[in-house]
């Protein structure tokens, strides 16, 4: 994984503008209408989901050495 | 990883209660950031509100903060500028509460060239109260009130902000919202009455009577027809038809602010126990 995609559950109101402008369709809405991650493997961390999401509910940080600490850490 | 700007919000009050994909979420996100990249101190900044969808945001941002009445926002804002003149004052207005309810405030807010930053976030329609048209409903739009179409012309904020005497005045969208922090980033510099117009879509009101589609949509609605200043001004007139509309900066000029011209006068009059 290239990024860490991180969402405020609580904060998400499912309007899918995340979804939306996601080059690679990385998001979906669930069967509540939430956003979830369907594809993390895909996202190039281009954060346009986080620009503009209307309720701050999903963040995206680059993961400087591609991921592999993170992975290692688990 | 948690957000710089977070610390500008009530942590307590969010969610927000804003219709989902409403785009004042953006709008708020872009003014805490511009006050971020600005370097305002959160003590020393005062957030002011009039009425409307808009002017819930000052409830979620963590200044002091003020939710007047309708239409009142800029009066309640020159009175804490004139009462301590170190105070940044921005005002968080929308389009009925600062061109209809508001609007002689806002032309002798404009005017007066009082030294605050009033960002309007005009989303085309009265959204809380159910639609109605506002005086910035474009011509042939739908609205609860308007089920064939405004007929009435529609104010361009940023012109009368112009023709008023604003001394910064620039326009932006929720689409592009980088552009518009530096919009109001670029207002916080300006000693004197700085006007920004953010575009944001109200899905629920103007979205549904207008057959706009999902939030989404309105955003790249946005993306479609907004074009830079630069570009507009090359812009042949037969291009500038339909939905176009330019963004960016339209006017900056020096003049005299209200609180120094008001300053002077004190010091003519004898002071004032300073």
């Amino acid at each position: 994984m290239k990024s860490d995609i991180t969402i405020k559950m609580a904060r998400c109101k499912g309007c899918g503008i995340c979804v939306a402008f996601c080059p690679r369709e990385v998001l979906a809405l669930d069967e509540l209408g939430k956003v979830k991650v369907v594809n993390g493997e895909a996202c190039i961390a281009c954060g346009q989901c986080e620009l503009r999401c209307p309720d701050y509910a999903i963040f995206v940080d680059k993961l400087s050495d591609g991921g592999t600490a993170k992975e290692a850490a688990q | 990883m948690e957000r710089s700007y977070e610390k500008y919000f009530r942590q307590n009050r969010l969610p927000h209660l804003w219709c989902p994909g409403c785009g004042n979420g953006i709008a708020m996100k872009a003014i805490v950031q511009a006050i971020e990249k600005k370097g305002l101190s959160q003590d020393n900044t005062v957030i002011v509100s009039g009425i409307g969808c808009s002017s819930r945001a000052s409830g979620y941002m963590d200044f002091d903060t003020l939710h007047t009445a309708h239409g009142r926002a800029i009066p309640f804002a020159t009175g804490i500028k004139l009462a301590n003149p170190d105070l940044n004052v921005v005002v968080i207005t929308g389009d009925g509460d600062c061109t209809a309810i508001g609007g002689n405030h806002f032309i002798h807010g404009c005017r007066r060239n009082v030294d605050l930053t009033v960002v309007l976030f005009n989303n085309k329609i009265y959204g809380m109260t159910g639609g109605q048209a506002s005086p910035m409903t474009p011509l042939g739009k739908k609205a609860t009130t308007a089920p064939y179409g405004s007929i009435d012309r529609p104010f361009d904020a940023c012109k009368l902000a112009i023709a008023a005497g604003a001394t910064y005045v620039a326009r932006s969208t929720a689409y592009h919202e980088q552009h518009l922090v530096d919009m109001i980033a670029n207002g916080f510099d300006n000693k004197g009455f700085s006007f920004i117009e953010a575009l944001v879509q109200c899905p629920t009101a103007y979205g549904r009577k207008n057959k706009m589609g999902s939030p989404a949509n309105m955003l790249k609605w946005m993306r479609d027809n907004a074009v830079m200043q630069a570009a507009w001004e090359k812009l042949p007139d037969d291009k500038k038809q339909g939905e176009k509309f330019p963004i960016g900066l339209f006017y900056s000029a020096t003049a005299t602010d209200y609180t120094t011209a008001y300053d002077a006068v004190i010091e003519r009059a004898g002071g004032a126990g300073k």
